[in-house]
C-alpha cells in the first residue's frame, strides 16, 4: 500500500453542489498532455473548455496541476449494472456512478436486467433520474427488448425512446435475444426512432448449465463447457440480420477470436454492426479458474490466450469499436459458494483505463488517442451519448468533461477493499495495474479525485 | 503426504505407491481376528455428504473406524444444509467441531476446492461433481496391481511397484465420470497407458492435453487390454442425445460376453458401481472371474484405510 493520499479518499459526496471547489467553476487545467500528445493549458469555465493552449493565466480560476498526467474525453461505458432497483445489497446507482466517476468515466449506459426490469418508461426514468440526483455521471438507461427479459414479447420500445431518459439502446444483457423473429422484429422497429439492439449474444441451447469456457481447463476441472460457437453462431446470425434490415446491431461483451473475424467480415460489408470488449476478456484467461476461485466465473467466461490476441488485435485495428465494462457487482455470499451455484459477473468501472493500459498501451497496439477513441468517442456515438456532449474533443467549445490519468503512476496492488463500488468482486484483486485516474471533470465540475494529491479541491 | 487429496494429480507417482503399499499392509491386518487399529484414536474424520452414496460413505465410515478414529456423518438431507446453509457455513461449523478430516461429497465440480479454503483439517475428495473421486481412482490401482501382479504378467504386484505398462481401457460416460477423470491421471502417473473409448458426444472437449489415448470403437481395443473399467451409462443422457437409444448404445458400447472373448486371457474386468446390468455390462461379465466389482468394494476400505492414515496417523510417525 502506498503512502500518498489516495484520490478514492475523497471522492466528495453526493450532490453537485458539493463538488464544486470553493464556490468557483473556473479551472485552469496546466500542462495536461492532451490524449497523451504535447502539454497544454486548458481553462474552463461555465462547464465548457474555453480556451486550450500554451501559458495561459489562471485570472481568478482555481488552478489544478497537471503536470506529467495526460487529458482524455470522458470516458463512456456502455455495459454496467448498477443494479437499482432490486438489487441494492449489490450496488446502487450512487455508489455504482461513484465508482464509473472514480475511474474516469462520465458517462455510463445502465444495463436493463434489474428488479423490475427496466422495460417500461416508468423504470428508465427512475434509474435516469437516480443518476441525476447523483451526480457524478450522466446514467443513460439502457431499455429491455423484451418484457421482463422474458424473450417472447417486445417491450414498449418507442415510450422509452421518448421517456425523459430519451433511452437509445435496448437490450435483454444477461439473457440473449434467441429467437431469430423477434430480433428481426427488434431490429427493424428500433429504425424508427433510431435505436440500437445491444446483443448479448449466447445460443441458449448450446450453453444449457454452462459454467467456463469449453476447452482444456472446463473439461479437466469437470465444468459444464461454454463453447466459442455458442456466441459466434449468434453473431453471424445478428449480423445477417442487420444487413437484412438495414438497421443497427451492437455486440455487448464480445469473447472470442472467431467472433473477431465475423464482426470485421460484417464490417467489412458495409453493414451496421459495432461491438464492445470487456477489460476482463482482454486481461484475463481462463485457466484463472484453476482453483474454482469465483471472482473469475463471468459471462460470457474468460476463454484462452489466443481469444486474448485476437481481441486486443481487433480492439487494436478498429473491428471492435469500445471497452466496455460489463461492471457486474454482486455481495459476497453470491460469491463464496460451489462455482456451479455462483454468480456470474466481475466488477470493472474502477480498473478499467488501468486493464486497458496494461493490456493495449503499454504493449503498443494503441495509443492514447486510439484509447480516447475506444473508451470515449465511439462509444459515445455507439449510444448516442455524442449528442450530449460525450466523447468531444478536448477543444474550445466542448463540455469541459474529461479525465485527468497518470500513465507512469508506478504499479499499483488492486485492493477491491478500497473501491467505491459497494460490491468487492474484482478479478484483478491483487494484481498490480499501471496508471491511476487523478480526476474527473463532468461539465466542469470535478466528480472524482483532488487536486495534486493534497487530498483538498 | 499432501495436506487434502482433493485431485488424483495431487499425488506424485511416489505418494501414489506409498498409498498402494500401505494398503497392501493393512490388508494383511484386516485379515486378522481385531480389525481395529488405534492409530487415529481422538482424532475426528466427518463425513459430509451433499449426495445419497451408502456405497461410497460406509466405506470410509468402516476405513476410519477401523483406525479408532471418531467418525461424525454430516448428511446434508434433514440438516442445517437442507435448510439452506451455504457450504461455507457448514465449514465454519465442522471447524468448530475439531474436523481432523472431511471427507466431502458433492454434486458440484470444486466444492472440495472451496471447502479446503474454508478449513484447517485435511479435505478428502470423496466425489465432486462431474470432475474427481480420487479414492476411487486408488482403489482400481490397488486392485489391478493386486489382480495383475501374478507370475504369469509380471511382478507388478510387489511393494514399490506401479503399473508400468498396463493397458487400461475405460469405456462409457467419460464427460460426465470424476471416475474417467481422476483414472486417467492416477493409472498414467503410476505408468499404465490409458485408452478411453466413447462415442463422441462423450468424450470431453479439448481432451488433446489428457495423458490417454482417444478410440471410439471399443472392439478394436479390446484386444490390446489388461484392464477394461466399465462406467455406468444414465440411461438420461439419452434425452439430451448423447446417444439414440439404450439399444444402439448397449450394441456399439455394452461389454456383454461375446466382447468379453475379445480380451487377453489375463485380463480383468471392472466397474466402479452401481452397475446398470444389461446396459454397459452384461450380467455374465459382471459375475464371471474376470470381474473384480466385489473386490472393489473391500479394496475401498483398505485404502481408504491408507489415505487416512497417511493424511492424519503418518504424520506423527504412529506405528
Ligand atoms: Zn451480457
Amino acid at each position: 500500500m502506498s503512502n500518498r493520499p489516495d484520490s478514492r479518499g475523497t471522492a466528495s459526496g453526493s450532490g453537485t453542489a458539493n463538488r464544486r471547489g470553493a464556490g468557483n467553476d473556473r479551472w485552469l487545467i496546466k500542462g495536461a498532455r492532451v490524449l497523451g500528445g504535447v502539454a497544454a493549458d486548458i481553462r474552463v469555465a461555465g462547464g465548457v473548455i474555453e480556451s486550450v493552449g500554451e501559458g495561459l493565466v489562471a485570472d481568478g480560476a482555481t488552478v489544478f496541476d497537471a503536470d506529467g498526467l495526460i487529458v482524455l474525453p470522458g470516458l463512456v461505458d456502455l455495459h454496467a449494472h448498477l443494479r437499482e432497483p432490486g438489487r441494492e445489497d449489490a450496488e446502487t446507482v450512487e455508489t455504482g456512478t461513484r465508482a464509473a466517476a472514480l475511474g474516469g468515466y462520465t458517462a455510463v449506459h445502465a444495463m436493463a436486467n434489474t428488479e423490475p426490469v427496466a422495460d417500461t418508461a416508468g423504470v428508465v426514468e427512475q434509474v435516469w433520474r437516480l443518476g441525476r440526483q447523483a451526480g457524478y455521471v450522466d446514467v443513460r438507461p439502457v431499455g429491455a427488448v423484451t418484457v421482463g427479459i422474458g424473450g417472447e414479447n417486445l417491450a414498449e420500445l418507442g415510450a422509452m425512446a421518448e421517456s425523459a431518459a430519451r433511452v437509445t439502446m435496448f437490450s435483454d444483457d444477461g439473457h440473449c435475444v434467441s429467437d431469430p423473429l423477434l430480433m428481426r422484429r427488434a431490429l427493424e422497429y428500433v429504425k424508427a426512432f433510431g435505436g440500437v439492439i445491444a446483443q448479448h449474444a449466447q445460443e441458449p441451447r448450446l450453453t444449457e448449465g454452462a459454467q467456463l469456457h469449453e476447452g482444456e481447463v472446463a473439461s479437466r476441472l469437470g465444468l459444464a463447457g461454454w463453447p466459442s460457437a455458442a456466441e459466434e453462431a449468434i453473431i453471424a446470425r445478428d449480423c445477417l440480420l442487420a444487413a437484412h434490415t438495414n438497421s443497427r446491431l451492437h455486440v455487448c461483451h464480445v469473447s472470442t477470436a472467431g467472433s473477431v473475424e465475423i464482426i470485421r467480415w460484417a464490417k467489412s460489408k458495409g453493414w451496421q454492426v459495432t461491438a464492445e470488449v470487456t477489460p476482463h476478456h482482454l486481461l484475463l484467461t481462463d485457466d484463472l479458474a484453476e482453483n474454482y476461485d469465483t471472482v473469475y466465473k463471468v459471462n460470457p467466461p474468460l476463454r484462452t490466450r489466443d481469444d486474448v490476441t485476437a481481441l486486443r488485435n481487433g480492439l487494436a485495428d478498429g473491428s471492435i469499436d469500445a471497452v466496455a465494462t460489463d461492471h457486474a457487482p454482486h455481495p459476497v455470499e453470491a460469491k463464496e459458494t460451489e462455482w456451479a451455484q455462483a454468480a456470474m459477473g466481475m466488477t470493472g468501472l474502477e480498473t478499467a483505463l488501468r486493464v486497458v493500459q496494461e493490456a493495449m498501451v503499454d504493449t503498443g497496439l494503441l495509443d492514447w488517442a486510439g484509447v480516447a477513441d475506444r473508451m470515449s468517442v465511439r462509444p459515445a456515438r455507439i449510444g448516442q451519448a455524442a449528442a450530449a456532449g460525450h466523447g468531444q474533443p478536448i477543444a474550445p467549445g466542448s463540455p469541459a468533461s474529461f479525465t485527468l490519468y497518470d500513465p507512469a503512476a508506478g504499479r499499483e496492488r488492486v485492493d477491491p477493499a478500497a473501491h467505491a463500488s459497494k460490491s468487492r468482486n474484482s478479478p484483478f484483486a491483487g494484481m498490480t495495474l499501471p496508471g491511476r485516474v487523478h480526476a474527473t471533470f463532468l461539465r466542469g465540475v470535478p466528480t472524482a479525485g483532488d487536486r495534486a494529491g493534497d487530498g483538498r479541491w | 503426504m499432501k495436506r487434502h487429496l482433493i485431485s488424483a494429480a495431487d499425488l506424485s507417482r511416489e505418494e501414489a505407491v506409498l498409498v498402494l503399499d500401505t494398503a497392501a499392509e493393512l490388508a494383511g491386518v484386516s485379515a486378522r481376528p481385531i480389525r481395529k487399529l488405534p492409530t487415529l484414536r481422538g482424532r475426528t474424520v466427518v463425513n459430509l455428504f451433499y449426495e445419497d452414496s451408502t456405497r461410497t460413505r460406509t466405506s470410509f465410515e468402516a476405513a476410519a473406524k477401523r483406525l479408532s478414529a471418531d467418525v461424525i456423518n454430516f448428511s446434508a438431507r434433514g440438516s442445517s444444509v437442507a435448510k439452506g446453509e451455504s457450504l461455507k457455513d457448514t465449514a465454519l461449523t465442522l471447524e468448530a467441531m475439531g474436523a481432523d478430516a472431511i471427507v466431502v461429497r458433492h454434486g458440484a465440480s470444486g466444492a472440495p476446492h472451496r471447502l479446503a479454503g474454508w478449513v484447517t483439517g485435511s479435505v478428502i475428495n470423496a466425489g465432486d461433481g462431474t470432475h474427481e473421486h480420487p479414492t476411487q481412482a486408488l482403489l482400481d490401482a490397488f486392485t489391478i496391481r493386486q489382480r495383475l501382479g501374478s507370475p504369469d504378467h509380471g511382478a507388478s504386484g510387489r511393494r514399490g511397484a506401479g503399473l508400468d505398462g498396463v493397458r487400461a481401457t475405460i469405456v462409457g460416460d467419460v464427460l460426465h465420470s470424476r471416475v474417467a477423470r481422476s483414472g486417467v491421471l492416477l493409472l498414467s502417473t503410476l505408468g499404465a497407458d490409458v485408452t478411453l473409448v466413447a462415442p463422441p458426444t462423450l468424450i470431453p472437449f479439448g481432451v488433446g492435453g489428457w495423458p490417454c489415448k482417444i478410440s471410439y470403437d471399443l472392439d478394436a481395443e479390446l484386444p490390446k487390454s489388461d484392464v477394461v473399467m466399465m462406467l455406468r451409462v444414465q440411461q438420461e443422457r439419452m434425452t439430451a442425445a448423447y446417444f439414440p437409444t439404450v439399444r444402439e448404445y448397449r450394441r456399439r458400447y455394452g461389454l456383454d460376453a461375446g466382447r468379453m472373448s475379445l480380451l487377453p486371457d489375463h485380463a480383468i474386468v471392472m466397474h466402479p458401481g452401481p452397475m446398470n446390468r444389461g446396459v454397459e455390462i452384461a450380467a455374465e461379465v459382471a459375475d464371471s472371474p474376470r470381474s473384480t466389482i466385489v473386490e472393489q468394494v473391500s479394496n475401498g476400505v483398505i485404502v481408504r484405510m491408507a489415505v487416512l492414515y497417511l493424511m492424519l496417523g503418518g504424520v506423527e510417525g504412529n506405528s
